[in-house]
């Protein structure tokens, strides 16, 4: 008996350190990514690059403004027009847990989580660009808004359904009516909640590439107009990084930089902010 | 003057339910907004992709060459493309992601060394795929083109194998932070009965924990599935954009969202635009199916 338990006990501690090296390989692509980006991306960033419109082919320097204010509008826009919206929507699906329409709705958000963001792409070009008769920044921003919908409408709902039943019953034996209780007692209590989900959303889509393709389209000039074609840190990447000239390839060195932290940025402080909150997303 | 502010009162309690009531429109109107939108998504892309659908029929998504300047359609290709980087990058991610899970959800639920983990991985699903495309593209791509010649075959460099790799990294988090909660839900009487019989800790993970969670597990892959065939950016940047069948896993190619993102804003004329779209309407249902499929696995799993 006693080899075979031997055996047995051998087998299981080869396998929790295969285990183990498995699960741990996974930290090497990602410490690959920060640090090589990070080693050829620091280099670049300096007052020009930030400030700068790029220089064409051939010509070393330049920066990339363009493609930062284009990014921070489009984000911007797009939250404005997603927040409200996702907000609402996850009050109707944690106020309403069983209806018919309620479950029709939580199935429409499952759908559009899982729905590939170039799909959202092309269809937001057939609403909007087609229509008006030419790419625009507040199209991508559509785009974008209908991407961050279903992050924010998830986590609104899960935050708000933990909300004790009490606090509602409270506002309105006060006699408060329904939309107050909802505004000022329920939705101020999950605020952590869905602070960090905007903050998961913005996260999201401050790197998404495939949308803005046929929306925003990109513009190697500066514009602020919402109306026009802008700019964007994730389109000048591809852009840039496909091309063949070293110019650009460490212009988007820069870029990659810039947009890599601010991503892993709004991350890491999501997660600190929840955990302070103690926030279940 | 009583009456005054009693009269006030009335009015102003009337404007409330008024309120109230629009409150409480405003709500349903949203959620029926949501219904809307992805009917809309759904209609649209049915919509456009109707030209293609006349001119070329069903035989589109077989037919094997691609060729705009001559106006023949063939989908295979990308097909073949989507299929072989989604299939092999879920393969290579498997043993990833389920090591991932057990160790988290069963050698170490706690501590700073599985915190560290857990956040690496959810990290890793926070990096953009375009910063994946382009780290791809200068470091992974050469890496592969030194294998291949060692390997003794035409070193592209970019192709299927490029972008399955690229594809591995990023699905990664899904299947194993799914896995993780998974393994979490198995019941500890169950663990605590099979080592009160002797059983090892790989014995109880590979005759409880396992079988408790299959189902679970699976869902985790079929999500991470969806999530691989959608890939866009990452993909499109080192997978060598060409509409020939690859002969090998080396080749370079093209999967549908690639070849959409390339071709969607050259697509001149309407038949050409048409079957890109359509290519979008079959990712969408594609996605949508897996995508819904994996949500019922974990619904049934977790309730039970």
């Amino acid at each position: 008996m006693q080899p075979r338990i031997k055996y047995r006990a051998a087998k299981s501690k080869f396998a929790q350190a295969v285990i183990v090296f498995l699960a741990f390989l996974i930290t090497l692509p990602l410490i690959a990514i920060i640090v090589y980006i990070f080693r050829e991306g620091i280099t670049k960033i300096n007052w020009t690059f930030l400030t700068h419109l790029p220089k064409p082919v051939g010509e070393s320097g330049g920066g990339i403004v363009n493609a930062l204010i284009g990014s921070i509008l489009i984000v911007i826009a797009a939250s404005v027009m997603a927040v409200p919206v996702g907000i609402l929507c996850g009050i109707f699906l944690s106020e309403n847990r069983t209806s018919r329409l309620s479950y029709w709705s939580r199935l429409s958000v499952d759908v559009l989580q899982g729905v590939p963001s170039i799909v959202i792409g092309i269809v937001v070009y057939f609403w909007i660009v087609k229509p008006v008769g030419g790419f625009s920044a507040i199209s991508g921003s559509v785009a974008l808004a209908i991407m961050m919908l279903p992050i924010l409408i998830r986590s609104t709902e899960e935050t708000l359904k933990l909300i004790p039943f009490s606090l509602k019953e409270a506002g309105l034996a006060l006699g408060l009516p329904y939309h107050k209780v909802i505004l000022k007692v329920i939705v101020p209590c999950g605020m952590s909640g869905i602070i960090s989900g905007i903050m998961l959303s913005v996260a999201r889509i401050a790197g998404e590439t495939a949308p803005l393709l046929f929306t925003a389209f990109g513009n190697p000039y500066l514009n602020t107009n919402l109306a026009r074609p802008m700019q964007s840190l994730p389109l000048l990447i591809f852009n840039y990084a496909t091309s063949p000239y070293d110019e650009w390839h460490d212009l988007a060195w820069g870029a990659a930089l810039i947009l890599l932290f601010t991503v892993l940025l709004l991350n890491i402080i999501t997660k600190l902010t929840t955990r302070k909150w103690n926030v279940q997303l | 003057m009583n009456e005054l502010v009693s009269k006030k009162k009335i009015s102003n309690s009337s404007g409330q339910i008024r309120a109230e009531a629009l409150f409480k429109r405003v709500l349903v109107i949203i959620g029926c907004a949501m219904v809307v939108l992805v009917l809309g998504i759904l209609l649209t892309l049915v919509i456009e992709s109707i030209p293609s659908l006349k001119s070329l029929g069903i035989k589109y998504l077989w037919g094997k060459t691609w060729d705009p300047v001559n106006n023949v359609y063939g989908a295979f290709p990308f097909l073949l493309g989507t299929l072989l980087t989604s299939f092999l990058a879920l393969i290579i991610s498997i043993p990833f992601s389920f090591a991932i899970a057990i160790y988290l959800g069963e050698y170490q639920p706690q501590g700073w060394l599985s915190n560290f983990l857990k956040n690496t991985v959810e990290l890793i699903a926070a990096v953009p795929s375009v910063i994946y495309g382009f780290w791809g593209l200068i470091v992974l791509v050469p890496m592969v083109r030194t294998l291949e010649t060692k390997l003794g075959i035409l070193p592209y460099g970019i192709g299927i194998f490029s972008a399955s790799l690229v594809l591995t990294i990023m699905i990664i988090p899904y299947a194993a932070s799914l896995g993780r909660e998974m393994i979490r839900l198995v019941p500890s009487q169950l663990k605590e009965a099979a080592y009160s019989l002797g059983a090892t800790r790989y014995e109880v993970i590979r005759s409880v924990v396992l079988p408790f969670t299959k189902s679970g597990l699976f869902a985790g892959i079929l999500l991470s599935l969806g999530r691989a065939l959608g890939e866009t950016m990452a993909v499109t940047m080192v997978i060598g954009n060409t509409s020939l069948i690859p002969n090998s896993i080396f080749a370079p190619g093209n999967t549908m969202a690639s070849v959409i993102a390339n071709e969607f804003t050259e697509a001149d004329h309407t038949v050409y635009l048409s079957a890109l779209i359509e290519l979008g309407l079959v990712l969408f249902l594609v996605t949508v199916v897996i995508n819904m499929v994996g949500k019922r696995i974990i619904k049934k799993f977790t309730n039970e």
